[in-house]
């Protein structure tokens, strides 16, 4: 359950993370990676689908109207009922709405980062609606409590130990730390509620314009019994998520799971256009699509920052970021973690609430190396740390004064030359009590922020003497 | 005609590194490349730009420009990073149309680091280099990234006699330095060097190179603080070694 925060803090965060969250992130990223390093290594083409995929999804964003309202067409014409969501609040009513039209008592639910992002559970468990996760990961922390520490696995930071444990608490069963058994005790668990849920509720990996389907691809089989179990299904999905057609769309199934978990395709790829039609079809009576904008449109009218609504979900990035690695998702302090979190929810929330996720990367880029829609993240990040800090015309300056003016004055000193020769004389004279073996090991604030953690270089230079001395 | 090149010697290097410029000096001058150094010079402005301060970057960015722009020799420097920012974001400082827009724009088209200056534009892998010990590569982000240098220094290292390369485990995951990133969040740049310094120090080298200073500063205060003697070397140093001058010269880390 992830609540809208007020202000993420990354940095108190990251000064006491929980000593089990590196290690058990960096085993499952570690093995999702190596195995999509042999996928990639299968495909001679990588790189030219990748290009594809990134020109279609910057197509359709460039054409988002028009592909939007040849998807709502399509979907009525299916059958389907559309709904248009500005933002959380209205889409959070819109369900609730058709909740409560239907009599819902109990809702079952697929994966979805779009409820995550919109705090449905929380809505919908506060009008009295159980809602049950049904994916394996996120059963597991709605029974935490938390929200997701991973975009496709939102468990990754629980060894299997804490899940028994967890189990054995909430469930009232005897959980032993067995993957299979604890696996076995999640589906009895939820077989009943998939037999008496009133509502299936989604998101979804994309949505076809051309015939108005939603595409849910998952792993667990919980995706088909959530929209075809249930009589009615109510899919959230951003507009962000349109593909043109199905050509379209088989490229971007291509990289998605290939990316994310190093598998061909995800184990099920479901593929729903509009309720059932005839008697003894699969599928829920009736379907509605919410389309959620929450900040999206806005993001589009940014040239430099729109790239950020290629994203299709894959959280490679995530597996391949050495600081997600080392912090985990929860320091993100939202619903989306990682490289593509600290670009997506300073955009969604604002800088002022996120203004310390752009500089939680130390740009080493090797996320939009891997990125299957080749978003670049490390200048949109840049983007972003501008923005914070000089203001542009989607959000003022949000930085504090004394680092602004800690900048100007050193811009000033290294902008003038005389200045910086001076300054390079003096510092090694200045320094010279700290040092010892030609290091510093520890200096006053703020240069205690690097000696906190490893000895400071001593200043050493004498190039432009060595320099002058041999050319005379 | 002989080549020549303008020192770009940054100012990490300047202020912690002067063996590694002595170094870059002596080889390309063995090479048969002249060196100038524009004395003009200071910093390219990244720690600037690269924390938002984009105006402020611009300011040091035109000083920059002036500085090299008096010379039309390509500009030759000891860091991927510096030259990354040179190259790519220089241009990005200045709307289109205007003269200093152009003359980034030209400027980003002959300022090469240096192991790539060697492989790409003197077409040299082997400069004769005797170094006689077991070392382990790190390969530094914005070279590795920014400019896809991905073999060009370890080719260099591979043609020196008595090197012998041993391979380090997540090579080309950043170690954590990141410029302001390290003292913003020290202890997420601690955890990423940690994990950094246990690969080096399980590879059974002698000493680790890396191709920038921000790195080398990183990297070697990290090996400092884990109570190890071993050093984090620049790749010019290793270069720079013959039998005449035994090895890497006094003062590098």
């Amino acid at each position: 359950m992830s609540e809208r925060p007020t202000y993420i803090k990354f940095g108190e965060y990251t000064e006491h993370i929980p000593a089990n969250i590196p290690a058990a992130v960096q085993q499952a990223t570690g093995r999702f990676l190596g195995l999509r390093q042999m996928r990639v290594s299968e495909m001679p083409q990588w790189e030219e689908l990748r290009q594809a995929a990134s020109n279609i999804r910057l197509h359709t964003l460039e054409n988002l109207d028009f592909y939007l309202e040849k998807l709502e067409q399509n979907v009525r014409a299916a059958g389907g009922q559309v709904h248009w969501a500005a933002d959380a609040a209205q889409a959070r009513a819109t369900v609730l709405e058709i909740a409560k039209e239907h009599n819902v008592k109990l809702a079952v639910k697929v994966k979805s980062m779009a409820t995550e992002e919109i705090g449905l559970n929380h809505a919908l468990e506060a009008a009295g609606i159980q809602t049950y996760e049904t994916d394996l990961g996120e059963f597991i922390i709605q029974l935490m409590g938390t929200g997701p520490s991973h975009i496709i696995v939102p468990a990754v930071h629980l060894k299997k130990e804490e899940i028994a444990e967890l189990f054995t608490q909430k469930l009232g069963v005897e959980a032993p730390p067995d993957p299979v058994k604890l696996t076995a005790i999640a589906r009895a668990t939820l077989r009943e509620k998939f037999l008496s849920a009133e509502m299936g509720v989604s998101g979804g990996n994309f949505l076809v314009a051309e015939t108005g389907t939603l595409v849910i691809v998952t792993n667990e089989g919980n995706g088909r019994m959530c929209t075809t179990m249930p009589d009615l299904h109510v899919a959230v999905v951003g507009i962000d998520k349109v593909v043109p057609d199905w050509e379209t769309l088989t490229v971007l199934l291509k990289l998605l799971a290939r990316s994310a978990t190093g598998q061909k395709l995800s184990t099920y790829t479901a593929f729903i256009s509009g309720p059932r039609r005839a008697a003894g079809e699969n599928g829920p009576k009736e379907f509605h699509l919410v389309l959620l904008d929450n900040g999206r449109s806005k993001i589009l009218q940014d040239p430099v920052a729109r790239e950020t609504l290629k994203c299709i979900r894959c959280g490679c990035c995530l597996n391949v970021c050495p600081v997600y690695k080392n912090v985990g998702g929860f320091a993100y302090g939202w619903f989306i973690s990682g490289p593509v979190g600290a670009i997506f929810s300073p955009q969604i929330l604002g800088t002022e609430a996120a203004r310390e996720l752009p500089f939680a990367s130390s740009l080493c880029g090797a996320c939009a190396d891997v990125c299957p829609v080749k978003i670049p993240i490390p200048k949109i990040l840049l983007h972003l740390r501008r923005r914070v800090v000089e203001g542009d015309e989607f959000a003022p300056a949000s930085a504090p004064l004394m680092v602004r003016a800690g900048a100007k004055l050193g811009t000033f000193a290294l902008g003038v030359p005389w200045l910086y020769r001076f300054g390079t004389r003096l510092l090694p004279i200045f320094t010279a009590p700290f040092r010892k073996d030609g290091w510093m090991s520890s200096l006053p604030a703020p240069a205690n922020l690097w000696t906190k953690v490893r000895p400071f270089p001593a200043f050493r230079a004498n190039f432009r003497q060595w320099w002058a001395k041999r050319t005379k | 005609m002989t080549q020549k090149v303008q020192l770009f010697i940054t100012c990490l290097g300047e202020q912690f590194y002067p063996t590694v410029l002595e170094g870059m000096v002596t080889l390309l001058e063995r090479l048969g490349v002249e060196c100038q150094f524009p004395n003009a010079q200071t910093c390219c402005g990244q720690p600037f730009y690269n924390s938002g301060f984009q105006s402020e970057a611009g300011k040091l960015a035109k000083t920059w420009l002036q500085t090299f722009g008096q010379s039309e020799a390509p500009i030759v420097s000891p860091s991927g990073s510096c030259v990354d920012m040179v190259r790519h974001h220089y241009p990005e400082l200045f709307p289109a149309g205007t003269p200093e827009h152009a003359q980034a724009v030209a400027i980003a088209q002959r300022t090469y680091e240096f192991t790539e200056y060697l492989v790409h534009v003197l077409n040299v892998t082997d400069v004769g280099a005797y170094f006689p010990h077991k070392v382990t590569y790190h390969a530094s982000c914005h070279g590795l990234r920014g400019l896809g240098l991905r073999t060009e220094a370890k080719q260099l290292l591979g043609a020196v006699r008595g090197l012998e390369m041993i391979p380090l485990n997540e090579e080309e995951t950043c170690c954590g330095f990141g410029g302001v990133f390290s003292v913003v969040y020290p202890e997420v740049s601690r955890a990423m060097m940690q994990n950094k310094v246990q690969n080096i120090l399980a590879s059974g080298a002698e000493m680790v190179v890396a191709s920038d200073a921000g790195c080398l500063m990183n990297i070697g205060g990290g090996l400092r603080k884990a109570g190890s003697s071993m050093r984090a070397v620049h790749t010019i140093e290793i270069l720079a070694a013959s039998e005449s001058n035994g090895g890497l010269k006094r003062g590098a880390q």
